[in-house]
């Protein structure tokens, strides 16, 4: 009886698997797979409907890009900085801060992104428009930074004390120290936390439907408002859509693509995590 | 010593060309150290701004009537009673789903299961499912338990799906809490004849109830804050009344019905709000940001509450 | 127990209680002196670990130090590169001078870092940094800021020849180190402490982790760089110490019992307590 209770987490990958495959065939039998993934005009909901996935995709893309640049930089250096040089008080008060960076409800980054750093950044670009991607995409990267931080502090923590003496004793610095001998050392691991960033970053939803804007827009230019995939699956729900339409359908066939994109991201994630735990 | 002058001495200008170089590379390590206390800042900075700028718009409102009204076209009269008790009715679902399915298949995980290749799946899926983002879990709900299922966009829905979404973390404590049990108190069990599932039920459980409770905590103040995964299953942003009474006055006396009712939670609520270009309306999400995010902090920090005490009264 | 009328830099035979006048080959060279430790004691925390060592280290001798696990050895040897400044909580207290220009290495106003510069290190288990084997044996020299591939080539090469690594590595200098065997992989820590031309070498139990054939080669080693640098080797293998060192300290409980020529040690002890040692009657 306990074995079916495990067994809901299968269950549960089964019935995304399915759901998402069973409406996504319906649609893609109106829609062939290469006007979805090739079309840059994602209408829906027109009255001469268009199915490109390409504007949802640049949206995903560059809100992700700006989230990275600012979340892979920032979480790795707090990552060294907690594990090799911050004294213990200093840790332990950073420790509770970064969980509450990362535990905040989304929907308030997206109200923080729209209400409070738009306005900031308009204030030094007036021509940016109130919705956009640059404000999302930061927020959301300073969201996605604990995530960032915390598994590749974990990896860098597992690199044996041994390694690092070695270094010291050669007369090395801790700086050095940390990014020559502890940093190589740690690397899968590492990646592993850059690729749970990019999977956290893709998958995020309220920041973006808030603060970018819920209009499909195929660029890559930060200043404009976009919709990435999860902002548009939002957007539908938030209508009325019959069940067994075609719009109905789209939800499926974009959360199918956003799907598969994290799944590749989490698996890639797990297996270089794996191994740096099995290399010590 | 004393025969060569100090400058000239070879030895101790080979010291004092090592000392330059020492000093020019330790000036790395406090620029670095200086670096890193910037980026920690950073994070304070946005937690201290984002706090400050829903206080100041928000505090105004957080009065007696805020809490007691219902949403309204007029921001002045409008409140979160409905997202409130929509939201504890949906944790209540979500933790009575969560808690069995989730401690049950931790416990399986770590005291039952053969090592075979279906518990690998089991292991792979639960480690995958922790990075799903939450619409697809909206997704899955839509089409199987709204339509599929016909479960309907209700409480009930909201509930299950929540709990599927925080399944992960509930198995997660509890496999840490178990494994954190000391392998001389199974063994001690064993030695007296008890069967594996006297000795789950007497020994195991208790001993981690404390770190499962704790799980289940947190995994509830991360559903709380969730907006995505209802959003898609269609919960309306704005209802003006409250669910059907759980308790009634005449018999059974115990109702069901609100299960099935349509609802709306506080996240949702702010998003609305937020929505909303009338400048007063942003008052009123400020306000609800400021409840969610006290809620989410009041749990989270019973959760620690409550590990520190378990760590306190269980002396291994 | 200092002599005021020593001089460093000199040559000079040390009259301490406890050494039995030097008879056999130190007598015959009086070697100078590279370091010494003078009333040397050490806390982890609260704990007083090391009891006012007084120990002569003699240039480009092999000191060694036995005694049981747990007696201060690897406590004592980390001191001499300061390696302790690393964890928080540790004290020192006497002196450890450093010659020739007498200046106590424990002192707060010198910097650890240019005391490991001086000072290398050979750990117990070997630690190769996940580099290629050139680059681990370059490490000292980036670490120096040294520039030139050229000079840097003929380092490593010298350190690999003087480490007897050269020909199992010349072929491989760009595969990572980690492919090497455990013997190996010591040895290139060896020549990774020699690359950097270091005053004073210091062997941590450097073969315990080894199999017999790989602790020969060591062993040879280090008989071998002793006419290049001073040594100083713990180990709990007394076997080990009987063959490879000219000077041996026997520690107990944190206290050196004696110290004196390692022929005299072992053949003829002064104290009862080194003899049962020795006789492994104790420990």
């Amino acid at each position: 009886m306990l074995f079916l209770a495990a067994f809901v987490s299968v269950a549960t990958t089964l019935g995304i698997v399915f759901i998402l495959a069973w409406e996504s065939v319906v649609f893609f039998r109106e829609v062939p797979l290469w006007t979805f993934l090739t079309d840059t005009m994602w209408t829906p909901l027109f009255s001469e409907p268009r199915y490109g996935i390409l504007p949802l995709l640049s949206g995903t893309l560059t809100t992700s890009a700006v989230a990275l640049l600012v979340a892979i930089p920032m979480g790795t250096i707090i990552a060294i900085y907690l594990s090799e040089f911050a004294p213990f008080t200093v840790r332990e008060v950073a420790k509770p801060i970064l969980e509450l960076l990362g535990g905040v409800p989304t929907i308030i980054y997206g109200y923080f992104a729209l209400l409070f750093v738009t306005p900031l950044l308009q204030r030094i670009w007036p021509e940016l428009p109130g919705f956009n991607m640059l404000s999302a995409g930061l927020v959301m990267g300073i969201m996605i930074i604990p995530y960032v931080s915390s598994v590749a502090e974990d990896a860098m923590r597992a690199v044996p004390m041994a390694l690092r003496e070695g270094s010291y004793a050669m007369g090395g610095t801790r700086f050095r120290t940390a990014t020559r001998v502890v940093m190589p050392a740690a690397m899968s691991g590492i990646a592993a936390a850059y690729i749970l960033g990019i999977s956290r970053a893709v998958g995020e939803t309220m920041v973006v439907a808030v603060a970018a804007g819920m209009q499909p827009n195929f660029t890559f230019d930060p200043t404009e408002p976009a919709a990435t995939i999860t902002a548009y699956i939002v957007q539908v729900a938030l209508g009325d859509l019959p069940h067994g339409s075609i719009g109905y359908q789209t939800i499926f066939a974009a959360g199918l693509t956003l799907f598969l994109m994290t799944l590749f991201f989490n698996v890639l994630g797990h297996l270089l995590k794996r191994r740096y735990r099995e290399a010590y | 010593m004393a025969a060569i002058a100090p400058d000239r001495d070879p030895h101790e200008q080979k010291l004092r060309a090592l000392r330059r170089l020492i000093a020019s590379q330790k000036r790395w390590d406090l620029v670095f150290a200086c670096i890193g206390v910037a980026c920690l800042m950073v994070g304070v900075l946005t937690l201290v701004a984002l706090f400050v700028d829903m206080a100041i718009d928000g505090v105004p409102r957080l009065n007696a009537d805020f809490f007691s009204s219902f949403p309204s076209r007029r921001a002045a009269n409008a409140g979160i009673l409905s997202a409130m008790v929509g939201s504890t009715l949906v944790m209540l679902v979500t933790a009575v789903v969560a808690v069995p399915l989730g401690a049950g298949a931790g416990v399986y995980l770590e005291e039952y299961a053969p090592r075979n290749w279906m518990t690998d799946v089991i292991e792979i899926n639960v480690t995958n499912l922790a990075g799903v983002p939450s619409i697809v879990y909206g997704l899955l709900a839509l089409g199987l338990f709204v339509y599929q299922f016909g479960l309907g966009q209700s409480i009930l829905t909201a509930g299950l799906t929540l709990a599927l979404l925080i399944l992960p973390i509930v198995i997660v404590a509890t496999r840490e809490a178990i494994r954190a049990i000391p392998i001389g108190i199974r063994e001690g069990s064993y030695a007296m004849g008890a069967t594996k599932w006297q000795t789950t039920a007497y020994h195991i459980l208790p001993y981690s109830t404390s770190g499962i409770l704790t799980g289940v905590i947190i995994g509830l103040a991360r559903a709380i804050g969730e907006t995505a995964p209802i959003i898609t299953i269609g919960a309306l942003t704005f209802i003006a009344f409250l669910p059907p009474a759980p308790i009634k006055a005449e018999a059974p006396f115990v109702s069901f019905e609100w299960l099935t009712s349509p609802f709306t939670v506080m996240p949702i609520q702010m998003f609305n709000w937020t929505s909303r270009p009338e400048e007063a309306f942003q008052a009123n999400a400020a306000a609800a940001g400021l409840v969610l995010v006290v809620m989410t902090l009041a749990m989270n920090a019973l959760a620690i509450y409550i590990r520190y005490r378990l760590r306190k009264n269980l002396k291994w | 127990m200092v002599n005021p009328e020593s001089k460093p830099g000199m040559a000079r035979v040390i009259p301490r209680p406890g050494v039995v006048a030097a008879e056999g080959r130190a007598a015959a060279d009086a070697p100078r002196l590279k370091a010494e430790a003078r009333d040397f004691n050490f806390w982890y925390g609260a704990f007083h670990a090391l009891r006012s060592l007084n120990i002569p280290i003699h240039e480009k001798r092999v000191t060694a130090l036995i005694g049981p696990s747990g007696c201060g050895k690897s406590t004592f040897v980390r001191s001499f590169n300061r390696m302790h400044d690393l964890y928080p909580g540790n004290r020192y207290g006497g002196e450890i001078r450093m010659y020739p220009d007498d200046v106590n290495i424990l002192s707060p106003t010198i910097d650890p870092i240019e005391v490991r510069m001086r000072v290398s290190m050979v750990f117990q288990k070997p630690n190769p940094f996940p580099k290629s084997i050139y680059e681990n044996v370059a490490y000292g020299m980036r670490v120096r800021n040294v520039k030139s591939r050229a000079v840097i080539d003929e380092k490593v090469e010298q350190a690999l020849r003087g480490a007897a690594l050269w020909d199992e590595a010349k072929d491989r200098l760009n595969e990572p180190a980690f492919k090497l065997s455990g013997g190996q992989q010591q040895r290139l820590c060896i020549a990774r402490a020699l690359a950097t031309d270091p005053e004073m070498l210091l062997f941590d139990e450097p073969t315990s982790a080894l199999d017999p054939i790989a602790t020969g080669l060591i062993e040879e080693l280090i008989a071998e760089l002793r006419q290049k640098v001073t040594i100083l080797i713990v180990t709990h293998n007394m076997q080990q110490a009987a063959r490879v060192s000219d000077y041996t300290a026997y520690m107990y409980l944190g206290e050196i019992v004696e110290f004196g020529v390692t022929d005299q040690i072992f053949l003829k002890p002064s104290k009862q307590a080194t003899e049962d040692y020795i006789t492994g009657r104790f420990g």
